[in-house]
């Protein structure tokens, strides 16, 4: 039935017949729970179709539950990985809607642990990659050396991964001479390691081979599909939410945006490995400049009545949240917009052949990785009907439907 | 190719992981300050019953015994933020460095 129905809405291939191929939502690719459906004309990809929507977790009616001081740690949940980026997010916003600026030394602190945690989550990214490349000798060793970063958030923090750094008013720990001297000999290592690294990438014929000339995407169809952090990078766009809009301290600690030409997986490991030397030059300014004095300003549990919005670049991309405020201890809404859902569109883009280039299905996990995909990030509403069982989701057409009579 | 040089350094070197539960123990090296098992003074607490205002996700309920309110901690439920420990206004909530909690008696996950 599917079949004539394809044959007769598409022109007739080569192979006669175009096969969709069903990835996901389990399938050892994905890391996580997201739905494929590839439409392939032997080896070619033509055409896919993205479901993410298998991981609705209800956090942002959970954060209406709880009090301000709750929600750093719900929200710090919302993805492992960039948790640092979430919880620095959400306490802006929520200083935003208090009005009142944190100590010199807690924002050098936030800028420092963000900037740690970005360390963590590209040289992850590239093991990730490595592995789906195939090339699982540089996965093990780049793990092996991400293991210092880790070390060092656990030690300013409290923990490996989920690191409850930052609170409303600024930071919860202050960072001792003794562990500056740690960070600084770590960032060391680091750096000798990432140059390594990136040498590997730039002359192994096995990445090489496996990154150039896939998953292009095209500077204009960046900016078309709304693509955001180290995959519009990677098209030649020069964009940075610390560059464009600063937050903490960003106007005042010197880095450079990184950019690269050649639009493919390549120039996004290559972007990911220069940004996070970036980071490590930013991490050593930071230790040398901080200041002394307070990490933490008192604030009274509810902000004043306003809504507040706040941007952070995340080691995925551009970051927003919104955060509504009624006067009571629980915020009235609150809306989050994490990166990967901006880039979802850009991997369609990419996983699709055009005249000029063509998509194999060998490409589709590196290519699927290369936006650093953290699907759990991305489900954000359901409707579910608790006396009859039931759950579904609205298509654009009744959300529009919806949205213009709500407009009325 | 070009990590081949890199490959037979590593050959010599000593192994990276640690044999964790069976060998080496004592090398888990855990950082002071680190978040573990939760460890509650029943002497210091005045029952303000902040802990309870502000734990996340329930894992802190609260309880009446001889001397009055007082909290137990369901480390099942804990998600070892520490914020029982910074609102407490007398210090009697603290996270130690022990990390092993895992039981087989749901019991051992109630800290009195």
């Amino acid at each position: 039935m599917q079949e004539e129905e394809l044959q007769k809405t598409e022109k007739k291939s080569a192979y006669e017949l175009f096969f969709d191929i069903p990835v996901g939502p389990q399938h050892p690719a994905l890391k996580e729970p997201a739905f494929f459906k590839f439409r392939v004309e032997g080896e070619r990809v033509v055409g896919v179709d993205v479901d993410v929507s298998y991981n609705h977790r209800g956090i942002e009616r959970a954060l209406e539950d709880r009090n301000y001081i709750q929600n750093i740690y719900l929200i710090e949940r919302i993805c492992g990985i960039c948790n640092v980026a979430h919880t620095l997010c959400y306490a802006q916003a929520v200083e935003q809607l208090h009005g009142k600026e944190i100590p010199s030394r807690a924002n050098y602190i936030r800028l420092m642990v963000e900037e740690l945690a970005r360390i963590h989550s590209h040289t992850l990214w590239l093991g990730v990659a490595a592995h789906e490349i195939g090339f699982d000798t540089l996965f093990m060793y780049v793990w092996r050396d991400r293991e210092v970063v880790m070390d060092l958030i656990e030690m300013l923090t409290g923990n490996r991964v989920t690191t409850a750094i930052n609170t409303i008013g600024g930071v919860r720990r202050d960072v001792s001479d003794e562990a500056k001297d740690k960070v600084k000999k770590g960032m060391n290592i680091l750096e000798e390691r990432l140059k390594y690294y990136r040498k590997v990438a730039l002359n192994d014929p096995t990445v090489n081979a496996r990154c150039s000339g896939v998953g292009i995407l095209k500077p204009k169809d960046a900016i078309r599909l709304c693509a955001v952090g180290p995959t519009l990078r990677a098209s030649g766009v020069k964009n940075d939410v610390r560059r464009d809009d600063p937050y903490t301290l960003h106007d005042e600690v010197p880095f450079n945006v990184i950019t690269f030409d050649t639009m493919d997986v390549f120039a996004r490991v290559l972007v990911r490995i220069d940004e996070t030397l970036e980071s490590v030059n930013m991490v050593r300014y930071c230790l040398d400049h901080m200041p002394n004095g307070d990490v933490r300003i008192k604030l009274p549990l509810s902000p004043p009545v306003g809504e507040a919005i706040s941007r952070v670049e995340a080691p995925r991309g551009e970051l927003i949240h919104y955060a509504r405020s009624n006067g009571t201890k629980n915020p009235e809404r609150y809306k989050v917009r994490t990166p990967t859902f901006e880039n979802l569109p850009s991997v369609s883009e990419m996983l699709t052949s055009k005249s000029d280039y063509e998509v194999n299905i060998a490409d589709i996990p590196i290519t699927l990785a290369s936006i650093d995909p953290c699907f759990s990030c991305t489900a954000r509403m359901e409707f579910r009907d608790v006396s009859k069982g039931k759950t579904w989701i609205w298509s654009l057409k009744e959300l529009k439907a919806h949205c213009s009579k709500s407009r009325r | 190719m070009s990590m081949l040089k890199e490959i037979q350094k590593s050959l010599f070197k000593k192994k990276a992981t640690v044999l964790y539960p069976f060998k080496e123990r004592e090398k888990v090296h855990i950082p002071e300050g680190f978040r573990g098992k939760i460890v509650f003074d029943r002497d210091k607490c005045t029952s303000c019953l902040l802990c309870a205002r502000f734990c996340p996700s329930g894992a802190c309920e609260i309880v009446t015994d001889e001397k009055g309110k007082r909290p137990i901690f369901h480390l099942e439920l804990c998600l070892f933020c520490s914020q029982c420990q910074e609102v407490c206004p007398k210090g009697a909530i603290n996270l130690t460095e022990e990390f092993e909690l895992a039981a087989f008696d749901r019991k051992a996950f109630t800290i009195r």
